[in-house]
Order: C-alpha cells, then structure tokens, then sequence
C-alpha cells in the first residue's frame, strides 16, 4: 500500500489523567506539576488520578502491550492516544502529528485516517449487518456504499467471516462478533491498530485462536499494534515489548522475557509469578512426554 | 387554614396576559387557526374518501403485514365494522382527523425537541418541569384559553391535545437517545464520527424503538383527549358521549364509549407492532 506503512509511531510524554467526581471542578495541567495537590487529590474522594505522568515510546511495526490490573488506568490511556477521553496534561505525538493539539475537526480526520480500534465490549452496531458494521468507519469517511461494502466484504473473508456478510451482530457468538471489529479496524488500512483488552470477554479456546489469527494478520500487515491486556501469558505471546501499568504509573517497560526475568518491583514479580511457575510446570511436562514418546506433536 | 394575610393571586396577571395576547396577535393565532384548519380539512377530506370496507382491509393487511398473526389481524380488522354498525362511523372519521392531525403535529414538534433535550442538558433542565406541568395540568383549565384564543370546534381541540399529547413523544425521544450503550457510541466516536454523524447513524436508529414507543404513547393520550375537547365543540365520538352523559342515555353513551375504545386499540396494535419491526433484528 502507500504512505500509511511507513508511518506509525505513538510517542506519549508526562500524559496525566485527573478524573473529578464532583461536578464543576476540573483540572488544568497545571495541576499536575503540583506534587503535594496530586497526592491530595488522589487522596481524596473528589477526584481519581488516573494516569500519572505517564511517558513511553512505540516504535513503528511493534507490538506494544499494556497490562496492568483493572483500575491501573490503562483503559484510560489507550482512550487517551484517540481523545476518547482528555487528558488533562501531557503530550500524545503519533506519526509526528501532536493529538493533544489538534481541533475537533483535525481530530475527527486523525481518527478516521490514522488509527483503528478494536473493543473489549466489541461495539458493533445491533441494527446494522456485520458487512455494514464492518464498512462503517470507511462509511464515516465517506465512500460511497459499493466501494465500502467490497472492501468489507474482503476484510471479513480475511478474518473468515466470508458467508456471514448478511447477518446481525446478535446471531454471531463472542468470538465471532470480535472478528467483526478486528475486520472493520483492518478495512480502515490505517498504520495503528489500538486494541482494548479485545480477547478478554472470550473463552480460552477462542481467545487462542484469535491471538493466533492476530499474529497471522500482523505478519503479513506489519501495523503499530497497541495492545491492552490484563492477561499476562496474552502479553507474552503478542507482544514485542510491554509496559507494566500501577496505580497509573508504568512500573517497567521492556520485552516480555526481560519482565519475566527481572521484574522491576514486587508488584510486577506477583504479576509474573504464576506465568513463571507455568512455564515451569510446562517444562517438566513436556520433559516427561518426551521420555514417553520421540516427539510431541506441538501445534504453536 | 393558611393565614389571609399571605395570600396573594397571579389569576388577574394571567388573565391580562391571555387578553393581552388576544387583543395584540388575533390575526397571528387566526392565520394558525387557519393553517391548522387546513390540514385538518385535508386529512379530512382523504379520510372520507376512502371507503369504509378499505379501513377494515387496511388494519387487516397491515396488522398481517407486522405481527403475521391471522387471528389477531382478522379480529382487528373486525373492530371498525362494529363502529360502522352502531352508526358512529361519520363521527370516527371526524375524530380520527383530529387524532391525525395533533399526532403528526406532536411529531413535527416532538422529535427534533427530544434530540435537543439529550443532546443539550440545559435544554433537559428547562423542558423537563414544564413537560411534567403540560401532562399533569387538568386539561380544561387549558381548554378555556384554547377556544378564546382559537374559536370553537376541532382547532382548538388540536392545540389542546398537543399540549396533552407532545410530552410522551418528546421524553421517549430523549430516553431513547440518552439508553445507547456506551460502548457502541464509543467506537463510532472512534472511527471518526462527527457529532451529527453520530445521532444520524448511531443514535437515532438505536432509538428508534423507544421513539416508536413515544408515538404510540402519544396517539393513545391524542386519543384520550378526544371526549374532553367534544367540550369545546370538536366534533366527533366524544360529542356523541357527551350528548348521551346530558340525556342520561346509558346505552346510547356505551356504544360511543365502545366505539372509542376500538378505535384506541386497532391505532395501538398497528403503532406497537410497527414498532417491533424497528428493533435490531435478533438473527
């Protein structure tokens, strides 16, 4: 394809998210350089510091996860980079282009030309079919019905969904309706792709299946891919490198293996423990089958 | 008893203010008499045109059409026969028409209202009290000022049931709107809409069921105002039931009030299961 391959970089400097509960109060990135206040605030059942000071770089072409628990404000920073949600401070530069700068209707154009996402809560629309659904961001653009539809109709058979252009949303399982919005993010050609925890609401086989489905896609299209996860062992096998998120700060940032190996503090050691003593346990069982048989037939 | 000396009366300011407006912008409230009128007319002169045998196919092909229900179609399409049969036909032509009128009006007002209401919360905080006032006030206190502004007969039976009708639509309008799922607005939000591509496309058509369901509330209390506004000389099934209360003629006043209720329930059947038709389909 064109330019889009060559651009898509997320660089995210001292990002703050202060949330108020309170109605009428907000905050002002002045705000946030005030060490004792943010502490007050955090405190305080006015208002919810979400993000800290949150800064990293993902370079083009990776895969870059995010994992935290719920509450470590991740959901808040990947909304963050597409202006869901404002931040209160910081600076968000994708592909050179600085978001936090941008009007509404420059962001409107940023978010139908540079990024796609896909949810956790998949939202898909009820009323329309799954190849309306996933035409519909190219729809927003502005192509006309025909040229929509057909590129849609090859973002579903690249995800295989092919037969099932006509249905709803509602006749499609879990899984399947998660295939939708990774196709309508494809159809949008754009060089990110922001997922949101999208495998998390999926049982484990399925979930499996679209991870592999993912890293298939990924190597043939080579996206930034900024990817949300709570779920470890999804980290390790989607990620080139991941940031640790507490409490709204990252804790760690480096590959996967570097985080299993040296977690920065006892946050993240709890975090990988089970996944190290999994590997463990794994190994021991693959050692005795392989005294069973020659060898395992593994599918990766 | 509340003491005397703390009573005061806004009753003469709002009589000055009526006869204020009356004597100032007559020819104003007549040319919306007239136009009102002429709607009235034309809706009117479509309805008698068509033949009484059409109503019954129409609610029966129609009611098939959205529910696919043979028995409940055929025992739809048999209420207006018995209207016919009491001899109240003419009279819920008449009544129809203004029904007709006051929806489509509550429409043209009450939709682009209910897309304000959740669009602008200011709006909300305005319209809310007064949309609970226009429901909850007893209908003749606004009849009154209805037919000195507007004359007698079904003009001001329209105004008065638009103001009895129009909150229902505008609430569900608004409710509808504000019940999207989140998540779904989100990732339209995501994918670069714009704030009127976002209603247009997402929004409204999630709506669309509960906006439905305001239309039907709307006609049913169009319909409820049908008796009250005979008062007010509109002409119709209500005044049949009003000549039947003055001569005490408890039969005659049955038959109009059964004529009422048929009516009531073949327009609610044919709005509700429209209605159906609009939500997302589960397959």
């Amino acid at each position: 394809m064109d330019t889009p391959a060559s651009s898509g970089s997320i660089v995210v400097q001292d990002l703050w998210k202060i949330f108020s509960r309170k109605s009428g109060i907000s905050f002002s990135s002045s705000d946030t350089e005030d060490d004792s206040l943010v502490e007050q605030l955090d405190k305080s059942d006015d208002a919810v510091v979400a993000m800290k000071g949150v800064s990293f770089t993902v370079k083009e072409g990776e895969t870059f996860i995010i994992m935290g628990l719920s509450g470590s404000g991740k959901s808040t920073l990947i909304r963050c980079l597409l202006r869901l949600v404002e931040p209160t401070s910081g600076d968000i530069i994708v592909n050179g282009k600085n978001v936090t700068a941008m009007s509404k209707s420059e962001l409107v154009a940023f978010r139908r030309e540079n990024i796609a996402m896909v949810f956790q809560h998949y939202g898909l629309l009820p009323h329309r079919t799954v190849l309306d659904n996933v035409g519909f961001g190219l729809k927003l653009r502005g192509e006309e019905k025909e040229a929509y539809r057909k590129k849609a109709l090859g973002a579903l058979e690249m995800v295989g969904l092919k037969g099932w252009e006509k249905y709803h949303p509602a006749a499609l399982s879990g899984g399947m309706r998660q295939r939708v919005g990774i196709a309508r993010a494809l159809v949008m050609d754009a060089p990110i792709l922001l997922m949101d925890e999208p495998f998390s609401g999926l049982d484990p086989l399925i979930r499996r299946e679209l991870q592999d489905e993912m890293i298939r896609l990924q190597k043939e299209m080579k996206k930034t891919v900024f990817f949300v996860t709570h779920d470890l062992s999804e980290a390790l096998r989607m990620g080139d490198r991941m940031a640790v998120m507490k409490h709204g700060e990252i804790v760690q940032i480096g590959s996967p293996d570097e985080v299993i190996a040296n977690p920065a503090d006892e946050y993240v050691a709890r975090f990988v423990q089970d996944e190290r003593e999994q590997l463990e346990r794994t190994e021991q069982a693959l050692a005795k089958e392989k005294q069973g048989k020659e060898a395992a037939p593994h599918v990766s | 008893m509340f003491p005397e000396a703390l009573q005061a009366h806004i009753a003469p300011a709002v009589n000055d203010f009526i006869n204020g407006l009356i004597e100032a912008y007559t020819p104003f409230f007549d040319s919306v008499a007239g136009g009102i009128l002429t709607v009235l007319i034309t809706i009117n002169d479509f309805l008698v045109i068509v033949p009484w045998w059409g109503y019954i196919l129409a609610v029966g092909i129609l009611s098939w059409y959205s529910s696919k229900k043979i028995v409940a179609s055929l025992i739809l399409a048999s209420l207006p026969y018995f209207i016919g049969m009491f001899g109240l036909w003419p009279m819920a032509i008449e009544s129809l028409s203004v029904i007709i009128t006051s929806v489509l009006l509550a429409l043209i007002i009450g939709l682009p209202m209910g897309v304000l209401m959740a669009e602008v919360k200011s709006v909300a905080f305005v319209l809310r009290p007064l949309l609970d006032g226009m429901q909850t006030m007893p209908s003749f206190v606004y009849l009154i000022p209805a037919m000195m502004l507007f004359g007698l007969g079904k003009v001001p039976a329209v105004f008065a049931t638009l103001i009895y009708a129009l909150p229902p639509v505008i609430r569900l309008t608004a409710l509808g709107l504000n019940q999207v799922p989140k998540p779904v607005e989100e990732a339209a939000l995501a994918y670069g809409a714009t704030r009127w591509q976002l209603i247009k496309e997402v929004r409204l058509p999630l709506a669309m069921p509960s906006i439905l369901a305001g239309v039907n509330q709307t006609t049913m209390m169009a319909l409820a105002m049908v008796v009250i506004s005979s008062m007010i000389g509109a002409r119709g099934l209500g005044q049949e039931v009003l000549v039947s209360i003055n001569r005490i003629d408890v039969g005659r006043g049955f038959e109009a009030g059964m004529s009422v209720v048929f009516l009531a329930i073949v327009i609610d059947r044919l709005t509700q299961n429209l209605a159906k038709k609009w939500e997302p389909p589960k397959r």
